[in-house]
């Protein structure tokens, strides 16, 4: 739906303002802010995951005093390419602003839909995690890994995978990663792309789709309201939020995955503004009101500043494009 | 279920909460009148203040007020200028406009707010008797019958392809379907007919369409034409809010109808209160009288009436999978989601009996916002529908600056005002050649839904056999050509026996 998308990127100056009032209120109660404010920059509509993750991050930071207080703007269009050329294009400008992003960065500027990559921003940091699941309606029959897989290759068109994202897309990928890892033809599993993750869920539930690729924090609400199954999680070890859904790699399934998401900068920004920025985000990590974001969320810790960063994302884009290159994507 | 209502209703009429309704409401429906602010951006600007409250049922009644309320306030530009901010008021300016430049303005905005206060009201209602039942129908549509469900929407363009410009309206349809190919689908991962510009990676946006189908071509056309506009809007007229006896018997059943209709539509996921707009107006002129039919867009009441009842009950019915399965069927239910999560209230079938004091108050506070709107709306018509008596050299540049306001504010970005211009140029030439607009917009909304739910429908079956193979989408298809085909076989068959 274009046109919902194009009216989810809106917030004015008045959300800037309303935002900074009632935000800013308790963070300067023990006054020793490190920054004085951050805007955030989220590339894609309000209610998303990028824009969670701005939004609790900003809450952390300014709930826990280490940063003044923070603003959001969303701003969609190109599926993210378009914040992204923004902060490029504006760099002089944008010294204030962090963009959150996420492995999508990675995937679509391997097929050249974004003309830039994450090396033409300053990294700040990597700071949390998703990991991806399969998630089955409540009144399936499958409810592990090897009933789904036994019903795939009893009826391979009949048991079709959904995910919130186009084909070639995150949750397309995931779910071809856990086929192929599963032993199956990965370009054989039928992919059905819907424009929303709730849409996709409505799916689900709806018997549509057989079973779902998805992000773990989306699925653990309703996992725990007992609408959903999850039947394996991208996970080393079984998550906190969710113990009783099994990983992958229990179920003999080597495949391990993370949505990271993270903060990047405009090109060219000052040294000293950037420790700053590190400093904070590495601070929060240690701070109750960033314990309480991220156990409501369902998010997982992976902290890595700047050079960090730049070793994890080349070696995401070597594995993502290895297998997008099998898959016949790129 | 009872003692949930009562707890819900003291909490409803708590002066905090009560405060927040009107808060909502207020805020919704001024800001809803700007086009381009749609309630989505109106929601997404009030969560920090929400979430600054705290409390739950305080902030998601604030929140809902704000959301209805710019439901509400949204019909506004579509009557006044021609400008729908929102793609469920698109509808509303089919009648809406024609009725205000006849001089009517007054009565128009009148009978979309009593519109609006009834399908919110009826909503609100069903969504309280009937809320965990429709938790189940909420679920009863696959991608095959929301194609189904598009095509019968289509068929709203029929109301446009009257004395002999169907060829044309047909035209038009399909132009606006192509626009919408523009972009990335969700069903490819490729940009389709972007020529390599970035701001069109996504498509067009609405809100600039609309702006250069609708509102601009109007002032353009005003500034070109200066003979027809200059005796159209004048005298006391205009302010009068009276509504006859015989047109308010004429809409009575059209609101019932379409509440009902309305909120059972937003109910459904991946419908909402476009389609159901859409539908109601659609399905309202079909079972009119002929007589009653051909005043459908040149400013029926019934015409205004069906779209304005059937977008706020359909907002309100997308409640259902919000609150009962924790799922957003829309964009604004997406961001209330994630508001409802950030204050700790996990929506979904263990809401009503966990949270009974926030599910219930949330809908009881529905049906004062609704009474409130109306009280806060009706006095405030004949002020609001002045506007259309200022002088043309005035109100020309107001819309224009209005028009280029909505569609920036929409994307922050520059290089929508110069398809809004380009594209308002090209469209006041087809006025001037005299093909209808509306089904061009029509078929650019519609356009991306159809083309994402045929096509999920064709991998899902491996072909087409969907289309017979589930009786509800058959028995949608065969409404939709009804729809089509029934309005041309009564005018033939009245033709042959006149003579």
């Amino acid at each position: 739906m274009k046109f919902t998308s194009s009216r989810r990127n809106v917030l004015l100056a008045a959300a800037v303002t309303a935002a900074s009032i009632t935000l800013a209120a308790p963070a300067h109660a023990d006054g020793h802010a490190t920054v004085e404010s951050i805007h955030f920059l989220i590339p894609g509509g309000a209610g998303g995951g990028w824009d969670g993750t701005a939004r609790g991050t900003g809450e952390a930071l300014t709930n826990a005093g280490l940063v003044g207080s923070a603003s959001y703007e969303n701003m969609s269009g190109g599926g993210g390419g378009k914040a992204i050329g923004y902060l490029i294009e504006n760099a002089e400008s944008q010294h204030g602003t962090l963009m959150v992003n996420s492995t999508p960065i990675v995937i679509r500027s391997l097929t050249g839909v974004f003309p830039h990559n994450f090396r033409d921003l300053t990294l700040v940091a990597g700071t949390i995690g998703d990991y991806a699941a399969i998630v089955v309606g409540k009144d399936s029959p499958v409810n592990n890994m090897a009933d789904l897989l036994a019903a795939y290759k009893a009826d391979p068109s009949g048991t079709a995978m959904g995910g919130g994202s186009v084909p070639g897309g995150m949750d397309h990928l995931v779910a071809a990663m856990v086929m192929k890892a599963a032993g199956e033809d990965p370009t054989a599993v039928k992919y059905i792309p819907y424009d929303a993750g709730g849409k996709a869920m409505a799916a689900l539930l709806s018997g549509e789709i057989a079973a779902l690729s998805t992000g773990f924090s989306e699925a653990v609400e309703l996992a725990a309201a007992g609408e959903v199954k999850i039947v394996g999680v991208t996970a080393p070890e079984r998550v906190d939020a969710a113990p009783d859904a099994m990983t992958m790699k229990e179920q003999g399934i080597d495949t391990e995955f993370v949505n990271w998401r993270g903060f990047f900068a405009a090109p060219g920004l000052p040294e000293d503004k950037l420790t700053a920025y590190q400093d904070a985000i590495a601070m929060m990590y240690e701070t109750e009101e960033w314990e309480t974001v991220r156990a409501r969320n369902g998010w997982v810790n992976i902290h890595n500043p700047g050079d960090e960063f730049a070793a994890f994302l080349e070696n995401q884009e070597t594995v993502i494009g290895d297998l997008m290159k099998q898959l016949g994507f790129l | 279920m009872l003692e949930g209502i009562l707890i819900g209703l003291t909490t409803a009429l708590s002066i905090k909460n009560l405060m927040m309704v009107v808060g909502g409401c207020l805020v919704g429906t001024f800001i809803g009148m700007l086009p381009g602010l749609g309630p989505m951006s109106i929601i997404a600007i009030m969560i920090p203040v929400a979430i600054g409250i705290g409390d739950p049922s305080a902030a998601l009644i604030l929140l809902a007020g704000v959301y209805y309320g710019a439901i509400f306030g949204g019909s506004t530009s579509s009557i006044l200028i021609n400008a729908p901010g929102v793609a469920s008021t698109v509808a509303t300016s089919f009648d809406g406009y024609p009725l205000a430049r006849q001089g009517k303005a007054g009565k128009a905005l009148t009978v979309a707010a009593i519109s609006s206060f009834f399908g919110g009201t009826v909503g609100a209602i069903l969504l309280m008797i009937f809320a965990p039942a429709l938790a189940s129908v909420a679920l009863l549509f696959h991608s095959a019958e929301y194609f189904a469900l598009m095509v019968v929407g289509l068929s709203a363009i029929a109301a446009f392809a009257g004395s002999g410009q169907i060829g044309k309206a047909f035209l038009m349809t399909v132009l606006g379907l192509i626009m919408a190919t523009v972009g990335e689908g969700a069903l490819f991962n490729l940009p389709r007919f972007t020529m390599g510009v970035m701001d069109l990676q996504s498509g067009f946006s609405f809100i600039t369409l609309a702006m250069a189908m609708f509102a601009l071509p109007e002032a353009l056309y005003l500034v070109l034409d200066p003979k027809r506009s200059n005796n159209e809007t004048h005298g006391d007229q205009i302010k009068d809010l009276r509504i006859t006896k015989d047109e308010a018997k004429a809409i009575t059943p059209v609101i019932g109808r379409q509440s009902i209709q309305g909120f059972l539509i937003g109910v459904l996921p991946g419908a909402g209160a476009t389609i159901a707009s859409f539908l109601g107006y659609a399905v309202e002129r079909n079972i009119a009288s002929p007589e009653e039919q051909k005043k459908f867009g040149k400013g029926s009441v019934k015409g205004l009436a069906a779209p304005e009842s059937a977008n706020n009950a359909a907002c309100t019915g997308s409640f259902v999978p919000l609150l009962t399965l924790g799922i957003p069927g829309s964009g604004t239910t997406a961001i209330l989601l994630g508001a409802l999560i950030a204050l700790n209230v996990s929506p979904g079938p263990r809401l009503m009996v966990d949270q009974p004091d926030i599910f219930w108050a949330v809908i009881i506070s529905m049906y004062i916002g609704n009474v409130i709107l109306l009280i806060l709306n009706l006095p405030l018509i004949p002020y609001i529908a002045k506007v259309l008596a200022i002088p043309r050299n005035y109100l020309i540049p107001f819309i224009l600056f209005f028009t280029m306001m909505g569609a920036y504010i929409g994307q922050n970005n520059a290089t929508e005002l110069l398809i809004l211009v380009g594209m308002g140029v090209c469209a006041t030439i087809l006025r001037f050649a005299n093909f209808p607009l509306p089904p061009l917009l029509i078929g650019f909304i519609l356009g991306s839904m159809l083309e994402d739910n045929f096509s999920r429908s064709m991998q899902l079956y491996d072909g087409a056999q969907f289309i017979w193979e589930r009786p509800m989408t058959l028995g949608l298809l065969i409404l939709a050509a009804l729809l089509m085909v029934l309005p041309s076989l009564r005018a033939r068959r009245k033709q042959r026996s006149k003579p």
